[in-house]
């Protein structure tokens, strides 16, 4: 099996290497498109900002790639939040995979903003879940989060519930870090390379 | 819920820990890379790893131990000790740290954590604010310290928390040495005024004796998350059983067994 890991402007990427080569799993760090096309899975991490790593996707072509890719994609954190429609970071027009806008946590809530640490996911509802335990924690650290939406397929809570996980056709995302988030993380990372 | 976080720390010189560490089921207590693996299996929620070692040599031995750290747990865990320019970061981000922390530095240098932020992102960039409560010409005062805690500097910590996080830090590892080492309890006051203050998680460090510490270190001091290490290293607190009793005192904990 082929899994590449999407190479962009994002930050530091090194841990989802890592992660992957606890579970075995071998893969390729590349940002060429008949690479990235001719792979069983493709991973797509992201820590970083979204005006900036969008604006790198648009001129290498990848904002095209990406949304035209067939196999099961997985985007995590930054990344997630680029398939998205649209995000309140920087007022950033996005890939549009999932058709939903991204938003800032609310200042008013008296939470501090960045959610930063481990805190539990519900209602889950795709393969990428399998053999979780109900209320599993993971790790998160983000600003702005997608609301609950026709994709959510997982939820969780900070000042407000938001979307955790998403899916649609064979794209999916997380807005945690699994590859630092436990066993749990580790899970969904097989499942995903089990599809 | 977003859970409280129990933090370890482990002080690595010559990329073995330091501090006399008491662990019968460990085949090699001062691997850091074990211990660190064991505390994770415990249910701790993230590691620190300070670098104690002050030579060259002993750096590039640190970035290893980061390497093979960050190759082994799954859990997030932070590096300190020593940092003082984006080069350092760099490395020890692209070694596999999640975050780092940087204290004198700052310190030294405060446009130091604007410029890390913006290279990095706030989220890795965790400011290390060692305090100690002294008198100066306007009466007993909080004061940052530098230099593990030896060398008293001209600034007022609370102002300084509030600074660090304008200037683009996303957390700050609040040391108290006044009750660091009295296995007392937490700076409580200090640690609530700060925390209360910041928009970013503040993890509280420096006096943890007992499992209450933890618990009113959370509640009246208002903190994130909290840090301890000899009580951890020998094994006067175990991981599971502090998380446990927070728990049942309804904070919220991550439980992982």
């Amino acid at each position: 099996m082929k899994t590449v890991i999407i190479k962009y402007n994002a930050g530091n990427v090194q841990s989802v290497m890592y992660a992957l080569d606890r579970i075995g799993a071998s893969y390729l760090y590349t940002d060429d498109e008949a690479e990235i096309r001719s792979a069983d899975k493709v991973i797509f991490p992201g820590v970083g900002e979204a005006s900036t790593t969008m604006s790198y996707l648009r001129n290498v072509g990848l904002d095209k790639v990406i949304p035209s890719l067939k196999q099961p994609v997985f985007g995590t954190c930054v990344g997630m939040q680029l398939m998205c429609r649209f995000s309140e970071e920087n007022n950033t027009e996005c890939m549009g995979i999932f058709d939903v806008d991204v938003k800032r946590f609310p200042a008013a809530s008296g939470l501090k903003v960045p959610h930063m640490g481990w805190n539990n996911i519900t209602g889950y509802q795709s393969p990428l879940t399998a053999g979780i335990p109900d209320n599993a924690y993971v790790y998160f650290v983000h600003s702005y989060a997608a609301p609950i939406c026709d994709y959510t397929i997982a939820s969780c809570d900070y000042a407000l519930p938001f979307s955790a996980m998403l899916h649609k056709d064979n794209f999916y995302a997380a807005q945690f870090h699994c590859e630092i988030s436990g066993n749990a993380g580790q899970q969904i990372l097989e499942n995903f390379l089990k599809l | 819920m977003l859970t409280k976080r129990i933090i370890p720390c482990l002080d690595v010189k010559d990329g073995r820990t330091v501090k006399g560490v008491n662990f019968v089921n460990l085949r090699d207590a001062g691997d850091a890379v074990e211990l660190g693996a064991m505390y994770a299996a415990q249910g701790a929620d993230e590691l620190v790893y300070l670098d104690i070692t002050a030579t060259v040599d002993g750096r590039s031995t640190f970035i290893d131990l980061v390497r093979r750290v960050a190759q082994t747990i799954n859990i997030p865990f932070t590096v300190g000790g020593g940092i003082s320019s984006i080069a350092d970061v760099s490395a020890l981000l692209h070694a596999g740290a999640d975050k780092v922390s940087i204290n004198s530095a700052a310190v030294r240098n405060p446009d130091l954590i604007n410029e890390l932020s913006l290279e990095f992102g706030s989220q890795c960039i965790v400011v290390a604010i060692d305090t100690r409560y002294v008198e100066t010409e306007n009466g007993f005062e909080h004061i940052v310290h530098t230099h593990g805690g030896r060398k008293a500097t001209e600034i007022r910590s609370i102002p300084w928390a509030k600074e660090v996080e304008e200037r683009g830090a996303g957390e700050i590892l609040l040391t108290s040495m006044d009750t660091d080492g009295t296995k007392n309890g937490f700076a409580l006051e200090l640690t609530a005024t700060i925390s209360g203050n910041a928009n970013i998680p503040v993890i509280a460090s420096g006096g943890a004796g007992n499992m209450a510490h933890f618990y009113d270190v959370f509640t009246a001091g208002k903190a994130d998350a909290g840090l301890a290490a000899s009580i951890f290293h020998f094994r006067e607190i175990d991981i599971p059983d502090l998380k446990e009793y927070l728990k049942n005192k309804d904070l919220p904990i991550r439980m992982t067994r």
